[in-house]
């Protein structure tokens, strides 16, 4: 009996095993465990007064040297745009929001489950290590005139762009997780006599979860980027439609506060997995 | 299949090779042992010799290439409910809490959590309060006293200790002796415990077999007479002393077959 989880390799302890070459995407957790901390009065100054200066200074500059709106607006014409223009643009984040959600979901669902499966055979990752490593790779907004070619300007194939471009990364990083196999963590939960299934979701899944919240981060970011890269090159709508529309009539305190509106989704989707990151994966390190 | 054998733990002819890249790895070579039951055994030998492989092999978690272990007379097939493992360096999942850890065996085997008795063996052990701690937060120590409550938990008959304490100070490892010492009196669990100092070896066992170096075969057994409960004065003894130095002699001067594969 050679026993299905364990194999029959040497028990040495205290070395993590990580697999092949493939290794892609943030390995320094550290992100998760140190966190801002109370501020004081005196740094909450200056956090305040560099983006004073930094707005401000910016206001100042342009409206100094003159520099044309279709150039550069001024910050306080973006923030004005952003209000008076709420109508022309918020709908378009609600399309955003759709395509990005549901493409998200599809892509970061198959690229977790792949990575689970995938990993459980070393032999059946060997042979996919090519077409993954292809896949994280090519730019999936290539794709795009093809897949509206095929589905037309709606959200089809926005969401499949999107999920093209976030599953592999997910799957990639959740793949490194799951290859870091602790032989005795394995070793102990086969002592109570776990099965193969149990194992997976009270070992690997917990011991993957740092590096599987850094691919989901990394997937929703390359997917809000494909959504938006998607919305330009074709149809009526969403936040890229926008970007392409308000340049192409010099609206420029309006295409700033499209690329603010991006910006601040971005951010959010950061401080959303930093905070998951902490909660979760914060015994890391 | 039930045989008829001298002991409640038995290896015979226990022989393992690994294969590896350059070739197969002798790790253990026809090594036999019978614990009595109720009876504390130790087995020394210089690190990499085989030891944690013949406890693997005790466990359930390792095949041997031939020979087999038997508990009550049944052979060891796999991972065994009677069987409970106490791993080096604690072996805690650092995601978990301390009171999350020991109630895992249950969780595997979809049983209730018998909190009365895991909050008693905390206390027991000095851990007491300390359940909604994470591992990283308590010392090497503690955290090898929730391994051993862990191990304990499910209240095994046979306990199998791998090298618990090696990570330790030479402090903390002395305090985790007596408490293994009195621990093993209150409860009588047949305990084979693995280590390679002789010190501890000759301070907890009531017998101590002798491991040779790569391929680990046994060398020879020392009966350890001395009384029980035992202090650590005793291991300032020159009974003790004498007999350290013998274990020690016997494992130097056992020929290494493979010196040339020890790192």
């Amino acid at each position: 009996m050679v026993d299905k989880e364990l194999g029959d390799k040497i028990p040495e302890f205290g070395k993590k095993s990580s697999g092949g070459g493939s290794e892609v995407g943030l390995s320094n957790l550290s992100a998760f465990s140190s966190g801002p901390g109370i501020r004081t009065i005196g740094e909450v100054l200056a956090i305040v007064a560099v983006a004073v200066i930094i707005i401000g200074g910016a206001e100042f500059l342009i409206w100094w040297l003159k520099v044309p709106q279709y150039v550069m607006p001024r910050p306080s014409e973006i923030f004005v745009a952003l209000f008076t223009d709420y109508e022309f643009i918020m709908p378009h984040l609600g399309h955003t929001l759709v395509e990005l959600f549901i493409g998200y979901a599809i892509g970061a669902l198959i690229g977790f489950l792949l990575a689970a499966v995938i990993t459980q055979f070393p032999f059946v990752e060997k042979i996919v290590a090519p077409y993954i490593l292809m896949l994280v790779t090519t730019p999936m907004l290539a794709l795009v005139p093809l897949l509206i070619l095929r589905f037309g300007f709606g959200y089809e194939p926005r969401i499949i762009a999107v999920a093209l471009a976030s599953g592999p990364m997910v799957m990639i990083n959740a793949a490194t997780g799951f290859r870091r196999v602790d032989l005795a963590k394995i070793a102990l939960a086969r002592s109570f006599g776990a099965s193969t299934f149990q194992i997976f979701l009270k070992i690997r899944v917990p011991m993957a979860l740092p590096m599987i919240i850094v691919g989901l981060m990394i997937g929703a970011i390359f997917g809000l980027l494909t959504a938006v890269g998607a919305e330009m090159v074709g149809g009526g709508f969403g936040l890229g439609n926008r970007l392409t529309t308000f340049s192409a009539t010099l609206k420029m305190p309006q295409f700033f506060a499209v690329i603010l509106i991006l910006s601040i989704l971005g951010i959010l989707i950061y401080v959303t997995f930093y905070l998951i990151g902490k909660k979760w994966a914060s015994w890391e390190s | 299949m039930k045989e008829t054998v001298d002991g409640k733990l038995v290896v015979r002819g226990a022989t393992k090779y690994y294969d590896t890249k350059s070739g197969p790895l002798h790790a253990v070579d026809n090594f036999s042992m019978s614990v009595a039951d109720g009876e504390f055994a130790c087995v020394v030998g210089p690190s990499g010799c085989g030891k944690t492989t013949l406890l693997w092999s005790i466990a359930g978690l390792h095949s041997l290439t031939s020979g087999d272990v038997l508990l009550d007379g049944t052979k060891i097939t796999g991972p065994h409910p009677q069987i409970g493992m106490v791993f080096q360096e604690a072996n805690l999942l650092p995601w978990r809490t301390l009171y999350k850890n020991i109630a895992l065996p249950f969780e595997i085997k979809r049983e209730s959590v018998p909190t009365e008795r895991i909050d008693q063996l905390l206390e027991r052990v000095g851990l007491g309060g300390f359940g909604n701690k994470f591992p990283r937060e308590l010392s090497g120590g503690m955290q090898q006293r929730a391994a051993i409550v862990r191990a304990l938990s499910f209240n095994p008959s046979v306990l199998l200790m791998d090298e618990p304490f090696g990570a330790l100070d030479a402090f903390t490892r002395d305090e985790m002796n007596l408490l293994v010492e009195e621990i093993w009196i209150e409860t009588k669990k047949t305990i084979v415990f693995i280590t390679h100092n002789i010190g501890e070896a000759v301070f907890l066992s009531d017998k101590v077999y002798v491991m040779s170096s790569r391929p680990g075969r046994l060398a020879r057994v020392f009966d350890i007479p001395f009384e029980r409960p035992r202090s650590l004065d005793l291991m300032a003894t020159k009974e003790v002393f004498d007999l350290v130095n013998e274990i020690k002699a016997e494992i130097e001067h056992t020929p290494s077959q493979s010196a040339s594969q020890d790192a």
